[in-house]
């Protein structure tokens, strides 16, 4: 019966593969809408000059603002899961001693400065070339999640005010910016920035995205690698 | 034509990688099988022409979740040599 | 058939094996691994299908990247999920329910 049920989903799923296959083949050329010309003709009026980040900051904005809401029901959750775990904690003398550790700790202590730097230098290109705050933001939670296994960093449990202010200060600043926009420049539309000062409301909003983003990012793997299973730590 | 070579070898190498991870008997293999299907994707965005998602994919679909999986299942081989003992 | 239009073949491909495998994988971690894939699947054919002639088009783009960041936050939640299942009921499979429980046309009450 199982097998049955098995061999039946497969071939239902190949089924389907061959349908989407087909329906992604036949699709006719796009003949009216061509979003991509219509963005190059608004991107002057955009602040900006890369076409992704255009999109991504003003023509969609309203999108990147759910997204860092989502991100954050998304850590929220997993700070519920994660009530009153023990802290993965190796024991300080630990590491010291061990020579691979040596090299980790060294490569750990010169990596992260740099990739702070490629950090704040993938931020600020992103408005003329491939880059922008989410490259950034991956990039600092990278080196936090370096740190962590580097024992530099623990584990975190629970945030400390400071945190839970840099966790949140991405999307206050984009909505203070927001409500700032809608309140003087453009009355009632949402994230219309007006054209003169975009770029640096952009710019603005990206700064705010990239530390809340790294801080988020490197959250969800730093809260949830705070698991011990018993007092390993305190062995 | 090279670039049609090039594109066909990397979709094979794609779903080989993909199927392979959700076929492969060992968790960590499969979890290590993910990383390279990611990896690829990050080749396969560049090919695309689009290299702000082939950053992102690299950072966070390949090395962040890289990094949350591997961590899951080393948690699993703890608490599954911690149910034997 | 130009490059973009493989793409969107392959991720289409990627899609529905994720799909098989969400649903025949039993291990909830293989489930979370399968149900990346079908993201991954849908990403190709969002950006393939949208740059079919070849030109690159920065909104399918942009809605990737928000799909990307999205992916793993939920991949994070998931994960978390099973982690606290583990330490709850002590498998990592969905505890199969006894029978007639889940039936809705028989026992009513």
């Amino acid at each position: 019966m199982r097998n049955l049920f098995n061999v039946l989903v497969i071939v239902l799923s190949a089924a389907l593969g061959l349908v989407l296959i087909g329906v992604i083949l036949e699709s006719p050329s796009p003949a009216r809408v061509r979003l991509s010309e219509e963005v190059l003709m608004q991107i002057d009026a955009s602040g900006v000059t890369h076409p992704v980040t255009a999109v991504l900051l003003n023509f969609r904005g309203y999108d990147t603002l759910l997204e860092v809401m989502v991100l954050l029901l998304a850590l929220l959750g997993v700070l519920a899961q994660m009530g009153k775990q023990k802290r993965k904690n190796p024991p300080a003398g630990f590491y010291l001693t061990e020579p691979r550790m040596q090299v980790l700790l060294w490569l750990a202590r010169v990596l992260v400065p740099l990739m702070v730097l490629v950090a704040g230098y993938l931020l600020w290109a992103g408005g003329h070339q491939p880059g922008g705050a989410f490259q950034a933001g991956a990039v600092l939670a990278a080196a936090g999640v370096l740190l962590n296994l580097s024992g530099l960093l623990p584990s975190w449990i629970e945030p400390a005010w400071n945190l839970r202010a840099g966790l949140v200060s991405g999307l206050l600043v984009f909505l203070l910016i927001a409500a700032a926009v809608m309140a003087t420049a453009s009355p009632g539309l949402l994230l219309q920035y007006p054209p003169a000062s975009a770029g640096m409301l952009i710019l603005l909003v990206e700064i705010g995205l990239t530390l809340s983003l790294g801080l988020i990012l490197a959250g969800l793997f730093l809260f949830l690698s705070g698991d011990a299973i018993d007092d390993e730590a305190d062995k | 034509m090279s670039g049609l070579i090039l594109d066909l070898l990397l979709v094979i190498a794609l779903l080989w990688s993909a199927l392979r991870s959700l076929m492969t008997r060992d968790l960590f293999r499969a979890v290590v099988l993910f990383i390279v299907f990611g990896l690829l994707m990050a080749l396969v965005w560049a090919r695309l022409h689009a290299p702000d998602i082939a950053l992102a994919e690299a950072a966070i679909g390949a090395g962040l979740t890289g990094a949350l999986l591997l961590d899951t299942v080393g948690y699993l081989r703890k608490k599954q040599r911690e149910s034997f003992s | 058939m130009s490059g973009a239009l493989i793409y969107a073949c392959a991720g289409a491909v990627l899609f529905v094996s994720g799909v098989a495998g969400l649903i025949l994988l039993p291990h909830l971690l293989r489930k979370i691994l399968a149900f990346n894939i079908m993201g991954s699947g849908v990403f190709l054919v969002l950006v393939g299908l949208g740059q079919r002639d070849g030109t690159p088009d920065p909104v399918p783009q942009a809605m990737v990247l928000t799909g990307i960041v999205v992916a793993v936050a939920a991949t994070a939640l998931a994960l978390a999920l099973v982690r606290r299942l583990l330490s709850l009921t002590g498998k990592i499979q969905f505890p199969e329910e006894p029978e007639g429980a889940g039936r809705f046309w028989k026992n009513k009450q």
